[in-house]
């Protein structure tokens, strides 16, 4: 099984791709001090320098901060917004989901209605107006991004429950006397898990994007070097220097594309049927 | 809006013409001394934010003063040194023992509805509107034993005791002359007129389209003979930062003022041949730029500690790369252009190494992580030069050992928390309305520490002796001794370093090269423009 899951991802050249991106992004993150030892927001040489100039492969930005040092130290804030808030948000999601979708009744009613009232607040201004009371933190950003994001995922796990608590071996096991909390975890959600990765996997690329917007419109956390900030600082002197707002642009624009490639192969791994459909 | 096209053709013409390229630093007046001034010709200036009125009594915001400023005219105004010069008085005098001043009025003003003025609407003014309605003049006036006005060209004041920084205080901004023949007797804020502004400046108010331009035509009985030059001006309302800088850049308006222009695109404009940037006309707000410092939070009430600070910024990278050359590196807490400044203060040039120093006499070792001290850092909320400086001090800092945190906040927010002294290092800026005793011992007194007030001794920096000195100063007549006070104030305030002054702030007015004359005071884009012209295409 896991032998052919793999073969079949294998098979999606975009899906190989795409994780070769993030495998570099995170090895950047992984040894960011190892690469640009020095704090990210040490002004290291003269401010306004093209690439290639001073040792500074992309150049510096307005304060004489070294660009690439910023993108591989932001690689790190970016990958843990965007994986903390999707853990978050997957809990949540997954949480309430099963809940709705096994227990049904009032109580599913309920929980949906309260899922659909944040499915109905557009999620980045939501996003903004939690940053903007609780204070822009890596904390604040966390919670406000998984707040925004679990709405989606508990829909889409309602609906695999609820298919699947009909089914012969949910009654199997709940004739064995199994109580409710073990049939959810053991027998449902283990049946639902693939939906819940394709869908965590985008969400992780999603996150990344709304704290780079965030940051580019000045709510990011300030003492942490992130990529939102770095466009969204150096977008004012865009005509005089391109490079400052071009390689963080760069750097958001390939983790999410990687990140979506991946949650694209797994889709299709998970569900061969579907993709050999679609490329008939 | 029939002018403007016809305006933009024309000078769409000019800006292909013109050739004489003005650098950042080319004096401004050159070109004009040398030419004569012609009638004609439509201006058309920035002005941003919309203002929310033109009565210039009731709201004295940076727009409304400039729009204002030409509708409605002050006693004086005062030249680049500070030195007054006649505006409605044509002479005045002090007596000797600095208690009474003697205004004399120009002959033959009307206000543009026709009434003529006389010393009845300076008393109504000075007495009722403005006491009334503006905070500055209301305290400058407050000082004032009678007002009286012996004839119709003539106004006397006689002050409790002598303030020789009065005479700094009849500029259109402090007290705008206000007509009695409207206001007398009404409700001031809810007046029918307030819509339709009347003064006796050079241009009569003509239409106001709201969230898009404001037109002022000629006074066509203005008291100066043969003056204004102008037919009239267009204030353009442009919302948007980078719409406005291609407004100038392609002619589309011929004046940007304060922080109209952001610092990073000033530099761009001033090479083009068509504009050019003047520093000039800000001598009377004076403004100066500091870290505020919280001398209720250890280690910051130490001096020896806000010395540090002082000694790990280096001032000139935060002036050329931050606000991109526009700016002097502040010496102390008297802006070099306002009156009293006294270069002779003791000097905190970049030098991390005796700030360095002056943390290890203090005992604060650097721990593990090479961190002395760490301090809350909660920058001004008006937008990315500010944000800028916040980072470029959280570097500087730390490489002395003081581990910034940079806090975030809103203008609201940020107004909150510094009045009410919740906060540890901010930064600030204050206007010195050209005498120290008006705008720059309100930051240092200790009677000042108002919790609550903006602008106040929000430190809660307390010196006996800079008290004693600032209160001396304020009364002293003979400029002198007045001068001696205020140099020896200077000296002890820049030993204490009750803030961490930066720069002395410079706006820029960014012109396009045919407008002539138009910067020729110290309260610059707010005077009434009747000496301003067009030269020709």
């Amino acid at each position: 099984m896991t032998r052919d899951f793999l073969l079949a991802f294998a098979r999606n050249k975009g899906a190989v791709i795409g994780l070769a991106i993030v495998a570099v992004i995170i090895l950047m993150a992984v040894f960011a001090d190892v690469l640009y030892p020095q704090d990210p927001w040490d002004m290291v040489g003269l401010p306004f320098a093209p690439p290639m100039t001073d040792g500074m492969l992309m150049g510096s930005d307005m304060l004489g901060r070294d660009i690439a040092a910023g993108i591989v130290h932001g690689a790190r804030v970016s990958l843990l917004i965007g994986l903390t808030s999707t853990l978050a948000a997957v809990f949540i999601g997954v949480l309430i989901g099963a809940i709705a979708g096994y227990y049904g009744g009032w109580l599913g009613d309920l929980l949906m209605r309260f899922t659909e009232l944040f499915q109905t607040i557009p999620n980045f201004v939501l996003v903004v107006v939690i940053v903007a009371i609780f204070t822009p933190s890596l904390t604040s950003i966390v919670t406000a991004i998984a707040l925004v994001s679990w709405a989606p995922l508990a829909r889409l796990v309602r609906g695999e429950v609820l298919s699947l608590r009909s089914r012969e071996f949910v009654q199997a096991a709940v004739t064995c006397g199994q109580s409710n909390g073990t049939i959810i975890v053991k027998q449902i959600l283990p049946n639902c898990l693939s939906p819940i990765i394709v869908s965590a996997s985008l969400m992780v690329a999603t996150a990344i994007l709304l704290e780079s917007s965030l940051s580019f419109l000045g709510l990011g956390d300030p003492n942490a070097m992130s990529w939102g900030f770095m466009v969204g600082s150096a977008r004012t002197v865009l005509r005089q220097a391109w490079w400052m707002s071009f390689f963080p642009g760069v750097a958001i624009l390939v983790t999410v594309l990687g990140l979506n490639l991946i949650g694209e192969g797994l889709n299709d791994a998970f569900n061969p049927r579907l993709r050999r459909k679609r490329t008939a | 809006m029939k002018h403007p096209i016809r305006f933009l053709r024309s000078l769409a013409v000019a800006t292909a013409l013109a050739c004489t390229g003005t650098s950042l630093m080319a004096p401004p007046q050159a070109v004009a001394a040398e030419e004569t001034p012609v009638h004609g010709g439509t201006l058309t200036a920035i002005i941003q934010p919309e203002p929310p009125m033109l009565i210039l009594g009731l709201n004295q915001q940076a727009p409304t003063q400039t729009v204002a400023g030409k509708i409605y005219e002050s006693l004086l105004t005062y030249n680049f040194d500070l030195s007054p010069r006649p505006s409605l008085a044509k002479s005045w005098e002090v007596s000797d023992d600095g208690l009474t001043y003697t205004f004399h009025l120009q002959e033959g003003v009307t206000w543009h509805d026709g009434e003529p003025f006389t010393s009845k609407d300076v008393l109504f003014s000075f007495t009722k509107f403005l006491p009334d309605t503006h905070p500055r003049a209301r305290a400058l006036m407050s000082r004032a034993e009678s007002i009286t006005a012996p004839d119709d060209r003539t106004v006397v004041i006689t002050l409790k005791e002598p303030f020789p920084a009065f005479l700094q205080g009849f500029e259109m901004s402090t007290t705008p002359i206000m007509p009695a023949h409207i206001y007398e007797g009404t409700d001031y804020q809810n007046n029918p007129n307030n819509n339709t502004p009347i003064g006796t400046g050079p241009f009569m108010f003509d239409e106001w389209v709201k969230g898009s331009y404001i037109h002022l035509v000629k006074n066509p009985n203005y008291w100066q003979e043969g003056k204004p030059y102008l037919d009239d001006i267009y204030f353009k309302v442009i919302p948007d930062a980078a719409s406005r800088a291609l407004a100038l850049e392609n002619g589309e308006v011929m004046q940007s003022q304060y922080n109209d222009i952001e610092p990073f695109d000033v530099q761009r404009l001033a090479a083009l041949p068509h504009l050019q940037v003047i520093r000039k006309g800000y001598e009377f707000v004076a403004p100066l730029m500091w870290l505020e410092i919280n001398h209720r939070v250890e280690p910051l009430g130490d001096k020896r500690f806000r010395q540090a600070i002082l000694y790990a910024l280096d001032r000139e990278f935060i002036r050329d790369r931050i606000w991109f050359g526009l700016g002097r590196v502040a010496t102390g807490p008297i802006n070099s252009v306002t009156k009293y400044y006294d270069p002779n203060v003791p000097r905190y040039d970049y030098d991390p190494d005796k700030a360095i120093a002056l943390l290890d006499e203090m005992g604060l070792e650097p721990d593990g992580d090479g961190v002395r001290a760490t301090v809350k850092f909660l920058p001004l909320a008006y937008g990315e030069t500010w944000q800028r400086l916040a980072e470029y001090v959280k570097q500087a800092l730390g490489k002395v050992g003081v581990k910034v945190v940079l806090e975030s906040t809103d203008a609201a927010g940020w107004g909150k928390r510094v009045a009410n002294w919740d906060y540890e290092i901010t930064t600030d800026f204050l206007y010195q309305y050209a005498d120290p005793s008006i705008g720059v011992s309100r930051t240092y007194l200790s009677s000042n520490i108002r919790q609550g007030v903006l602008f106040t001794n929000t430190m809660g920096y307390k010196n006996p002796e800079v008290d004693r000195l600032f209160e001396e100063a304020a009364k002293e007549v003979d400029p002198e001794k007045r001068q001696d006070d205020y140099s020896q104030l200077q000296r002890l305030i820049v030993e204490d370093v009750p803030v961490a002054w930066l720069l002395e702030m410079e706006f820029p007015n960014i012109l396009n090269t045919r407008v002539h004359d138009a910067i020729t005071t110290a309260i610059g884009v707010n005077e009434t423009y009747a000496d301003t012209w067009i030269s020709p295409e």
